[in-house]
């Protein structure tokens, strides 16, 4: 039981750091970018070659931080991912997804559908399709609480360390949104384009900085898949219907509504393990989506349109 | 030379038969988002959603499996219809009262759903190894050759036809002008007394039959369907031959499905030709990139496709 709830927020963490750049695209920029998860697999490939790269110049950078199954090299491939991803999210936006802002925010679906099979595919022809993983250094789960109590709780340090920077990453994005001028910028011009513009706020610049966030918080949450789980070229897809169950369940804009909602999802996926078996578990996200879409769908926290 | 000469008549009709299938589903597509504005990223699924009910219904009885109730196979292929039409009611239902996108996400999970099913229910849809043995009509007095290729060919093309000759005269009666007021100015067609929700389920659910017919033709003409048939990247060929072709016209959506798959089949050849048979699964996935590339071209450049809808003029007469 306590097992199911643990691994649940493991997965949580992904999908929520996902869900926000989603959801910030979303309301933002204003459509549902089915590309969105190629930023998350591009992340996670990134910092990949990024560790390789590190590791070959410095042998040191890869042994291990005290529990830990990465060394520093680790943390600069992710910093290097981040910028990349965040590129790679402008780079989309400047040669495709721009050209069709005027045409409805439907043909930017094509378009980003489009674009998503070509990145994973891009993926599969440089990487090839086996699984892989950033160390091959095995880690021995920390028993946190006894059998006899809820079944047990065991988890590794890396999952405690992806846990605690989610939280870290979201607090640190929900202070920017609330306190700095770009952040309220940002919210100003996902409540009322047409306002925010008039009140001063040029509205390519909050495209940019939308782009930015949502990409790194893709390498972010790809790294931590790659951590937690591995590596593969279809993570992208495979996370897409979570990410948008997600979204939709916590409400389109709001962030901790994302995150509530990726944890929720998470929740059901592991639940959904023990209950129908492994094989299922994408199934889960979907029964998820129908349900609020049912019940509530402005979501959580969403606001009505 | 004969034989060079009954070869390619052979690879023509091969070729011929699934693009038909394809143009088939593509005017399903076609009147769900070229008539009606609905955008559904799930078209692979109600596609193996037909192909696998037929399957199902007309093989024979085998004992590991469920199915194989031996129905004729016109049969299969009307429950076929059903079937994709009753899953596309269920879509339509939950997701076209909400905001455009809702419905892309939805019937993106309904594909990723349909996919899981087919791979891991094994005991229904035989898992990954499919569905084999479905039985080919005409083939007990035409046998497995040439002469059946070409029956199945023609059937493939009276269907197609028919398929094209009711759309037509769908859209172009007062039920179709309402799916395009609606699509352009919903506020407005709702003013008249039309209730677009009503309409665009209509819609929506004859697309889907649409699809699930595609799915069975072709799954009768292969004789052998696997989940790795009815992947992500053929909804996104399907959209592509539409985008091609010019989405709003029939006669659009049906050139779109025969010059995209013509396109495909020829960046394949030459990729096969050019990339070492050690780089074969690499060079696939370039194919892809190539079709992708392609479809964000066509966007940018040639929004309206090669055919786009025909300008409607309003005139009293």
């Amino acid at each position: 039981m306590l097992q199911i709830l643990a691994d649940g927020l493991i997965i949580g963490s992904v999908i929520s750091l996902g869900a926000i750049g989603l959801s910030l695209t979303l309301s933002i920029v204003r459509f549902s970018n089915f590309s969105h998860g190629e930023l998350l697999g591009w992340g996670s490939y990134v910092a990949l070659s990024a560790l390789a790269v590190f590791t070959a110049t410095r042998e040191s950078l890869a042994t291990p931080l005290g529990p830990f199954t990465f060394g520093w090299g680790m943390l600069g491939a992710l910093v290097v991912s981040m910028a990349a991803t965040a590129l790679l999210a402008l780079v989309l936006d400047h040669a495709l997804f721009r050209r069709l802002r005027n045409q409805g925010s439907i043909t930017l679906v094509i378009a980003s559908f489009g674009a998503a099979l070509a990145l994973r595919n891009l993926l599969l022809y440089w990487y090839g399709g086996v699984p892989q993983y950033y160390t091959q250094n095995l880690q021995i789960s920390i028993p946190l609480i006894p059998r006899s109590i809820g079944g047990g709780l065991r988890v590794t340090a890396d999952q405690m360390l992806v846990l605690a920077l989610t939280l870290a990453t979201v607090t640190a994005l929900h202070l920017f949104l609330r306190r700095s001028t770009l952040g309220r910028a940002m919210r100003a011009t996902a409540i009322n384009p047409g306002l925010a513009r008039v009140a001063g706020i040029d509205p390519e610049r909050i495209l940019r900085a939308t782009w930015i966030i949502g990409g790194i918080l893709a390498a972010v949450a790809g790294v931590f898949a790659g951590i937690t789980v591995q590596l593969r070229p279809t993570m992208g897809v495979d996370l897409l219907l979570p990410l948008f169950a997600a979204v939709i369940l916590g409400g389109i804009g709001s962030v901790w509504g994302a995150v509530l909602g990726g944890f929720i999802v998470g929740l059901a996926e592991s639940a959904s393990v023990s209950i129908v078996g492994a094989e299922y578990r994408a199934a889960a996200a979907f029964v998820v989506l129908i349900l609020i879409l049912l019940v509530r769908p402005t979501g959580l926290f969403g606001e009505k349109h | 030379m004969p034989d060079l000469l009954l070869g390619w008549l052979s690879y023509g009709s091969f070729f011929l038969v699934f693009a038909s299938c394809f143009a088939i589903i593509v005017l399903g597509l076609n009147l769900q988002w070229g008539f009606t504005g609905l955008f559904n990223v799930g078209v692979a699924g109600f596609v193996a959603l037909g192909a696998y009910t037929s399957a199902l219904l007309t093989t024979p009885d085998t004992p590991d499996r469920l199915g194989g109730l031996g129905w004729p196979v016109a049969l299969g292929w009307l429950a076929a219809m059903g079937v994709s039409g009753i899953a596309g009611l269920f879509v339509g239902a939950v997701a076209l009262r909400l905001r455009h996108d809702y419905l892309a996400i939805t019937t993106f999970g309904v594909a990723v759903t349909i996919q899981l099913v087919a791979n891991n229910a094994t005991p229904l849809t035989g898992g990954p190894f499919g569905v084999q043995f479905i039985p080919k009509p005409m083939q007990g007095w035409l046998g497995t050759g040439l002469p059946w290729t070409l029956a199945y060919l023609a059937l493939t093309l009276v269907l197609l036809g028919t398929v094209y000759l009711a759309l037509e005269r769908l859209v172009r009666s007062p039920w179709g002008r309402v799916l395009r007021a609606i699509r352009e100015d919903e506020s407005a067609a709702a003013s008249l007394g039309k209730r677009p929700f009503v309409f665009r389920l209509q819609s929506f659910v004859i697309g889907s039959m649409l699809m699930g017919l595609g799915g069975a033709v072709y799954a009768h003409f292969v004789g052998y369907i696997a989940p790795e048939d009815f992947l992500p990247i053929l909804t996104f060929q399907l959209w592509a031959m539409l985008i091609v072709g010019g989405s709003g016209n029939n006669r659009g959506a049906v050139i779109g499905a025969f010059v995209v798959w013509t396109f495909w089949a020829a960046a394949g050849g030459l990729l096969r030709g050019w990339v070492p048979q050690a780089e074969q699964a690499r060079a696939a996935a370039l194919q892809v990139v190539l079709i992708g590339v392609l479809i964000a071209l066509m966007l940018v450049l040639r929004p309206r496709g090669l055919i786009g809808e025909e300008v409607t003029v309003s005139r009293s007469d």
